[in-house]
């Protein structure tokens, strides 16, 4: 751990090189976003009604000063970033390549994730599986042909046989009578 | 004495062939999850508490436990094996544990912290078969507003004690609140939050949230970060074992400070994690030869580990008797037992009394049997980190969808799981700590119903949280907490002006 602290204290020395997400910008977004969501609270809770009824607090009372404070908090966080905007220019949020390697995983995850609807879980499992193996560890075609369907054969007899717990099933599964 | 029999009845339930089997089965997956980055305690065990909803629930309760504890067992591994900590509380083991096993002594780095989690977990169960009944007896004149007095204490305690800027800490809870609000009241009826969408009506699922934050998001960071396994094996003999348990008797006021550290932790909710930081700074601060620190000193291996699973343990004390978790993992435990229809709490120990002491007695039995498997499988462990993290990353991602799914068998989990995974990313990186989301997201509801309760009683009167001398020592307590970070600030704004004047 201690290397990296090393590298990322002589990071920030060094400005931020084009590609490379600020620190400032993604904490003030965060704030932002944060900010954006305490107002749908407070919103939704004066539509409910923040006061008093004759059977106590109305379901507005709790939420509303939750949201009031969320607020404040948010917003506290985005002056005190806003303060400091010019002297933190070179903090680093994350390098261009760090950013690559994080899409690396969340874009294949998403698209995964969209596509169990449509196919099931145990077809966009193995495709996924094969995806990160070839991607990401250069593995051969035996490999990728073998591996990624027995873990999803391993995980269809793991739930919908021994936990009978049924997943979501595609078009796949129906043609093999499932 | 009473308490003791009820501890031998409770063996005579834990003690049973299958109960022993899950206990293995669950020590085994606990270990595999502690090992795995992206999979930790909190989230494993939310990943499998669906599969355990058809089984008896001291079984279930039972296994689940046992992942939890084996997973505090298995984050020593890689930290000292490979200098990667499996788990958030095991970074501090890498310190003199990595350096141990650099210099050949591996084996003994494992025994000692195998032995040193071993001895801080028996510690605090002991703690809890003494002092839960207690509590729980105390606990059953608490009225709504003493619950709530005590919530406001937890979540005000995770403020005072947080590592990270209390600003964001605050943020994190209240995030959760506003989360947990979101759904039916079940007060009033009303529809709070959900702006028309049917898929909100039943709200956010901690579970989801869990393995969203603590899964999804631990991959992402792993992946920025470029994971790759190099590390050193070890095999550990039986001589070995007892040479290091020789050395060990000489640490013993080591022990003694961090099983009083991680216990004082774990039940105020501070967790394994700053318990095992807090403990080894303590154990170099008092050494006499704190320069050895960070180069391979036993003392250093024997401190945060001690103190983590003291802690890891003890938060099941306030999750037992009072209903609230000290860590997100009891919280995910808590989670189970409602599900199951068990409601935590004081009531819980006069009522469901073979359930209780079943759970305790198999916490004694657990931490036998985890010491032993850890003990005699670590080159296996050793070998499945050799595979490629190509092959681990997708399974685990997989993994974590279908913990998602199967929660509420639901879709909609699976999308909010990706976007907590991608919000998880975001706070870890920008020092936003995950544990009050969580544990107000688990305990909003009911907190706000305490509240509620309190005001309705009151006629809607602040007064009702000073109206007697235990509930308003609990809410001077929670407030002073809430506090204590601008005593900091103050301190240093203080010295800053002593400085310039100088």
């Amino acid at each position: 751990m201690s290397e990296t602290d090393g590298a990322e204290a002589a990071d920030q020395e060094a400005a931020a090189r084009p590609g490379d997400w600020q620190q400032r910008w993604v904490e003030s977004l965060m704030a932002l976003l944060l900010l954006g969501l305490a107002g749908l609270v407070i919103m939704d809770s004066l539509r409910l009604g923040t006061g008093w009824a004759d059977d106590g607090p109305r379901s507005g009372y709790f939420p509303f000063r939750i949201g009031l404070a969320l607020a404040a908090c948010s917003a506290w966080l985005l002056l005190k970033q806003l303060l400091v905007w010019r002297r933190s220019r070179g903090e680093v949020f994350a390098e261009r390549g760090q950013l690559r390697d994080v899409a690396a995983v969340l874009l294949p995850t998403t698209v995964y994730v969209a596509l169990i609807p449509w196919l099931g879980i145990y077809l966009p499992s193995a495709l996924l599986i094969a995806w990160f193996m070839w991607r990401q560890g250069r593995y051969g075609w035996p490999m990728l042909l073998g591996l990624p369907p027995a873990i999803s054969v391993f995980l269809f007899l793991l739930f919908e046989r021994w936990f009978v717990q049924p997943l979501p099933k595609g078009p796949l599964e129906h043609w093999l009578g499932f | 004495m009473d308490d003791l029999n009820n501890l031998l009845h409770g063996f005579s339930v834990a003690a049973t062939l299958p109960n022993l089997g899950y206990m293995l089965v669950g020590i085994l997956l606990g270990v595999l999850i502690g090992v795995l980055p992206g999979l930790g305690g909190a989230n494993g065990v939310a990943i499998l508490l669906p599969l355990t909803f058809s089984m008896d629930p001291t079984t279930a309760i039972i296994m689940l436990s046992c992942i939890y504890w084996g997973a505090l067992f298995g984050g020593a591994i890689t930290s000292i094996l490979f200098n990667i900590p499996g788990e958030p509380w095991s970074v501090a083991t890498t310190f003199d544990g990595y350096p141990m096993a650099q210099r050949g002594q591996a084996a003994q780095a494992l025994t000692a912290a195998f032995t040193s989690s071993f001895v801080g977990a028996v510690f605090a169960t002991l703690l809890i078969t003494f002092l839960a009944p207690l509590l729980a007896r105390f606990a059953l004149r608490f009225g709504p507003a003493e619950l709530f007095a005590v919530q406001l204490l937890t979540f005000c305690s995770f403020v005072g004690m947080s590592r990270e800027a209390p600003v964001k800490t605050l943020i994190a809870m209240l995030l959760g609140f506003a989360l947990a609000a979101v759904g039916l009241d079940d007060m009033t009826g009303q529809l709070r939050m959900t702006f028309g969408f049917t898929e909100m009506l039943k709200g956010f699922d901690f579970l989801i949230a869990v393995i969203g934050l603590f899964g999804m998001g631990e991959i992402l960071l792993t992946m920025e970060e470029g994971l790759a396994f190099k590390g050193q094996s070890a095999r550990i003999s039986p001589r070995v074992v007892l040479q290091t348990w020789w050395q060990l008797l000489r640490h013993w006021k080591t022990f003694l400070r961090s099983m009083a550290i991680g216990c004082w932790m774990g039940i105020t909710p501070g967790g394994a994690t700053p318990a095992s930081f807090m403990s080894y700074g303590v154990a170099r601060r008092m050494a006499k030869n704190p320069d050895d620190f960070g180069k391979g000193e036993m003392a250093g291996v024997v401190a945060p580990e001690t103190a983590a699973h003291a802690a890891g343990t003890a938060a099941l004390l306030p999750m037992l008797t009072l209903g609230i978790p000290g860590s997100p993992t009891a919280a995910v435990l808590l989670g189970g037992l409602v599900i199951w229809g068990l409601q935590p709490g004081p009531m819980l120990f006069t009522e469901h009394k073979d359930f209780v002491w079943g759970l305790i007695a198999s916490m004694y039995l657990a931490n036998i049997v985890g010491l032993l498997v850890v003990l005699s499988t670590v080159p296996f462990w050793a070998a499945i980190l050799r595979i490629p993290f190509a092959i681990i990353a997708p399974v685990i991602i997989v993994t974590c969808a279908i913990g998602a799914y199967t929660v509420h068998s639901s879709m909609f989990d699976v999308y909010l799981m990706l976007g907590f995974g991608v919000l998880g990313y975001l706070f870890k990186k920008l020092k936003y700590p995950m544990a009050p989301l969580v544990l107000a997201l688990v305990l909003g509801d009911k907190a706000e119903a305490n509240f509620r309760q309190s005001m309705l009683l009151s006629q809607g009167h602040l007064g009702i949280f000073w109206s007697n001398g235990l509930v308003g020592s609990i809410t001077v307590l929670a407030l002073l907490m809430l506090l204590w970070p601008l005593l900091d600030l103050a301190k240093g704004w203080a010295r800053r002006r002593e400085g310039l004047a100088a």
